[in-house]
């Protein structure tokens, strides 16, 4: 596990110091995927260089399982760096040494003998699936592949903590898929703690199980995506669940109007069908949808309800694991 | 009017002056590729965002290896008699020669090398030192690896220079084609050494590039590259 305690980090700028990192907290339990996001200017390149032990703060301290690496030097920071495997932003394999030669760097640098190195890179180049690549050139591999191998260099040395800075930025939607599949991979086989800084939210969506939002050099959200996505308020949720678009004409022909965030295959499935029988209300779906983070489906309603226990019908819902969160009390709602 | 100089006659001592500009042209390039590698990787690594920054030694530095860059040759050349006299023992010769010559080149060296070190991609190094690797193991594996096919342009680069240089051995009585063109052919009107040392040493050129290039190209890995 990886913990980031009070993380400063200053520049000079044109117009002074720039604060790109403002005292960061974040906490990633072993064998989980966080993904960090945020606008650009957040402070996710800065915070990613800090962990990868590439940039020194000013303050604070990256803990991986309990030691801190931050006040390190010389040999032991070297022996440290590899606690931490890096998928580095960018292209970063060597162009003149074939996929094997680049997955063998870490085990060269930590003097480990031939045979074991070969078998080792064996291994992964089987996890990120690249096996008959071995003996190609980065040139002639694709971007993806180029950022499989990336990932196989990483975790090379047996890392406890994976740190993948962009790892999808440069790619299209099908090759990041396969490059996401090998972090979620890393994480399943290996049980390494992955962080993921990204400014695409489908990497959240598509393997985070935890989420922290930087803005500012801060960190404004953080926790579990699947609790983030119920609180309608949060960024997660505005950023991850169906768009609700807003119809003023329909729903006010309804006396209640909510909407329901429903997680996990038996609320999407039941909740809404349940509520409508037992309160002997009329429930509609004014708007919204289902999507999937993870293995998780989502959804998010706007629905209408009539009737005198549709009150109870949404407390019931909330009570029953759905978060329901009230747009208006009734059609005067509209009127007004 | 005297008669021309048999072509024969032109031959033997061109061949002669070959064999002294080739001795020269290479011991001198080993030398300067040999010390200035190490100059050239020590100033990419000591420059500012390098991995062993020392803005103040560097720059230091870097001015010395520009002043020694800027020096005309023909100056260097008189001006390192005395280094000539410790190493040798003497200052007349091809060998006294080299000296200079090596001198010379070694900063010329050093600026192409850390050129050619600083093209290879910060991503690409920061990558290797996430590894844990040491500096040593980063200036080997990562560093002259990777630009090793513009490592080898550079010597063939240094090379054509240094016979470029080598024409003015003949003032410590170096010898070499150049030597052979200013003395029999200009100071003494005789065409057929100037058409003769100029045919070798643009072939001299022309073969050094090639080679140079042949080289860069097997050291490449990259070209194995399908579309």
């Amino acid at each position: 596990m990886i913990t980031v305690e009070n993380l400063t980090k200053t520049f000079p700028g044109s117009t002074g110091q720039v604060r790109a990192l403002d005292g960061v907290n974040l906490d990633v339990a072993a064998g989980t995927v966080l993904g960090v996001v945020g606008p650009s200017g957040a402070g996710k390149s800065t915070l990613a260089r800090c962990v990868a032990l590439l940039e020194r703060p000013d303050s604070g301290a990256i803990r991986v399982d309990g030691t801190d690496l931050v006040s390190l030097g010389g040999p032991a920071l070297r022996a440290a760096r590899r606690q931490i495997g890096v998928v580095p932003q960018g292209d970063s394999l060597l162009r003149q040494r074939t996929a094997a030669g680049n997955v063998a760097l870490p085990l060269e640098s930590a003097g480990v003998p031939g045979p074991q190195r070969r078998t080792r890179v064996a291994e992964l180049l089987d996890l990120v699936g690249l096996t008959d690549k071995a003996g190609s050139y980065p040139d002639q591999l694709s971007g993806g592949q180029r950022q499989r191998i990336a990932v196989a260099r990483a975790l090379a040395a047996s890392p406890s903590v994976l740190l993948a800075d962009e790892p999808t930025s440069a790619l299209d939607p099908d090759t990041t898929g396969s490059v996401l599949t090998v972090l979620d991979r890393a994480r399943a086989e290996l049980g390494v703690t992955v962080l993921v800084v990204t400014h695409d939210m489908g990497v959240v969506r598509k393997i985070c199980d935890d989420v922290a939002v930087l803005d500012g050099g801060r960190v404004v959200e953080h926790g579990k995506v699947l609790d983030l996505v119920a609180d309608a308020g949060s960024r997660t949720a505005a950023s991850l669940l169906p768009a609700v678009d807003q119809n003023p004409a329909a729903e006010g022909a309804y006396d209640r109007v909510a909407d329901v965030v429903l997680v996990g295959f038996a609320a999407v499935g039941a909740l809404l069908p349940e509520a409508t029988s037992r309160f002997g209300v009329e429930l509609n779906l004014l708007g919204g949808g289902l999507t999937r983070l993870g293995e998780t489906p989502v959804a998010r309603f706007r629905v209408g309800l009539n009737g005198e226990r549709a009150d109870s019908a949404l407390e019931w819902i909330a009570e029953a694991g759905g978060a329901v969160r009230r747009t208006l009390a009734g059609p005067q709602g509209v009127a007004a | 009017m005297r008669s021309a100089t048999p072509w024969s006659t032109v031959f033997d001592y061109t061949l002669v002056a070959t064999g002294q500009t080739l001795y020269m042209v290479g011991v001198s390039t080993l030398i300067a590729v040999l010390l200035g590698t190490p100059l050239g990787v020590w100033l990419q690594l000591t420059a500012p965002g390098g991995l062993r920054p020392r803005p103040l030694v560097h720059k230091l530095v870097g001015f010395v290896v520009d002043l020694g860059r800027s020096m005309p040759f023909l100056v260097l050349l008189v001006l390192l008699t005395s280094l000539t006299r410790l190493l040798l023992g003497h200052t007349i010769g091809p060998t006294a020669a080299i000296v200079p010559l090596a001198v010379g080149a070694i900063p010329f060296v050093g600026r192409l090398v850390q050129n050619v070190l600083s093209e290879v991609h910060v991503s690409v190094v920061e990558a290797a030192v996430t590894t844990g690797a040491s500096t040593l193991r980063i200036v080997r594996s990562v560093l002259l690896r990777e630009s090793l096919p513009a490592l080898v342009n550079a010597i063939g680069v240094t090379a054509i220079a240094l016979l470029g240089y080598s024409a003015m051995a003949g003032v410590v009585g170096g010898g070499g084609l150049g030597d052979l063109a200013v003395r029999e052919g200009y100071q003494r009107f005789n065409d057929r050494y100037l058409w003769a040392t100029v045919v070798v040493l643009a072939v001299i050129a022309t073969l050094i590039q090639f080679i140079s290039n042949r080289v860069a190209r097997g050291v490449d890995r990259r070209r194995h590259a399908s579309v």
